[in-house]
């Protein structure tokens, strides 16, 4: 191992697991003179067991409610004792700890305009108590508590969309990103950390034990995510929705049914016989999506 | 472990190293070191940081950390020149 790594290997996270990846990446990109402040979930579970620990910058544990409130508090007093100067604050919350359990807390953050960059690594379920339903995971999914069978199609709410709610408070930058286009997610890092005020990023965070696929695609189920038109890639300076800006288009849209087919927790859909209502609703969910993204772009130019 | 320090605060960053997470593996990649091209993308990619970056300038292909690869097989998948390949682990 590298030994400017900032995240170290021996951590205890699952083969192939995408949030490893993608917190690498962003610590590549904060670099060491950073204080991470993280919710329980996954990430914090796996990184410390004590007495043993993958970070090699000062991380916290916070609860698995108050990371941003945690965050908030080293900020307030880093400026009291005035070194406050050249360090990056950084809170990092799955997406339980950020959509659900921790959205009060994330909004008193942004609200009172910490400057301090929140990133939720989204596996869409809460993997790490096993798999259960969260305000993220998408439509149709088979969770723990959200089981598919034979009077079930899985989850039945959609995906909230914690980004554009996170905009909506008027911070200095928001984005998404995922670990395929990685160029992209540490550029976003950067203007994140350089923003002056509150920044957010969604960080799209393929999970093999929860979504159920082998190990080896989660860089390619990032890339189908995107590809798809799932998940959107954009950024946004300020609360105007209508001035996002999409850092990736798709040159065609593959169906989302190549992206589906690929995660058991989605099996229901193609077996025992398909479910073609199903996926034609999810597909004309993303296809309304991108008609009213590109109308946006139209309009800008 | 022989005593719990107040808080539970841990003083030694990077302490993890400790643990070898190569024991976990089942199959393993292995470089055919001749097609490498040095894009150092298996490197950026591994959530496991076991990949040692490659050098293009000194022709240096990456090297694969055996004490930490879980064995995920990221690598093999996203390798763009088909340097790597998943092989049975022997034990
Ligand atoms: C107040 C409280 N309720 C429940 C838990 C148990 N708990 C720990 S982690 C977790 C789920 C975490 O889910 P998420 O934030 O999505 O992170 P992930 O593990 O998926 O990365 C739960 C329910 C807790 N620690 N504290
Ligand atoms: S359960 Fe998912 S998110 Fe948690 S360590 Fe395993 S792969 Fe990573
Ligand atoms: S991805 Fe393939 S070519 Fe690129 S550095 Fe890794 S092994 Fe070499
Ligand atoms: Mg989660």
């Amino acid at each position: 191992m590298a030994s400017d790594e900032l995240f170290t290997s021996g951590h205890r996270g699952c083969a192939g697991c995408g949030m490893a990846a993608a917190v690498r990446m962003v610590l590549q990109e904060a670099g060491p003179n950073t204080i991470v402040a993280n919710a329980t979930g996954c990430l914090e579970v796996m990184t410390t067991a004590y007495p043993e620990t993958a970070w090699k910058i000062p991380w916290i544990h916070a609860a698995f409610e108050n990371a941003a409130a945690v965050a908030s508090g080293i900020d307030v007093a880093l400026k009291k004792l005035g070194k406050r100067e050249g360090i990056n604050i950084l809170a990092f919350g799955g997406d339980g700890g950020t959509y659900d359990i921790g959205f009060q807390a994330l909004s008193g953050m942004l609200e009172r305009g910490h400057n301090i960059t929140y990133v939720v690594f989204d596996n869409e379920a809460y993997m790490n108590t096993g798999i259960q339903r969260c305000s993220s995971t998408p439509f149709a999914a088979s969770t723990t508590t959200s089981p598919a069978g034979k009077f079930s199609i899985g989850k039945k709410e959609k995906k909230k969309p914690i980004a554009s709610i996170v905009a909506a408070h008027d911070i200095a930058y928001t984005a998404t990103a995922t670990i395929a286009n990685y160029r992209d997610l540490k550029k976003k890092v950067r203007k994140a950390l350089d923003a002056e005020g509150p920044s957010f990023i969604q960080i799209f965070s393929p999970c093999p034990t929860g979504w159920r696929y082998p190990s080896e695609l989660t860089v390619e189920l990032s890339r189908m995510a995107v590809e798809t038109g799932i998940f959107v890639l954009w950024e946004l300076e300020g609360s105007d929705m209508n001035k996002i800006k999409v850092t990736y288009w798709p040159k065609e849209r593959k169906p989302v049914e190549e992206y589906l087919k690929m995660q058991r927790r989605f099996a229901h859909l193609f077996k025992p016989e398909k479910k073609t209502d199903i996926l034609n609703k999810i597909q004309e969910e993303v296809d309304e999506k991108w008609k009213h993204l590109e109308e946006l772009n139209e309009m800008a130019r | 472990m022989d005593k719990v320090n107040i808080g539970a605060v841990i003083t030694t960053p990077g302490s993890a190293l400790n643990y070898k997470t190569g024991s976990w593996r089942t199959l393993k990649p292995v470089l055919d070191e001749a097609k490498c091209k040095f894009c150092n993308i298996c490197w950026q990619l591994c959530p496991d940081s076991a990949i040692e970056q490659a050098d293009a300038k000194a022709k240096k292909p990456i090297k694969i950390d055996y004490d930490y690869c879980k064995g995920c097989g990221i690598c093999v998948q996203e390798c763009p020149f088909n340097a790597l390949e998943m092989v049975e682990e022997e034990k």
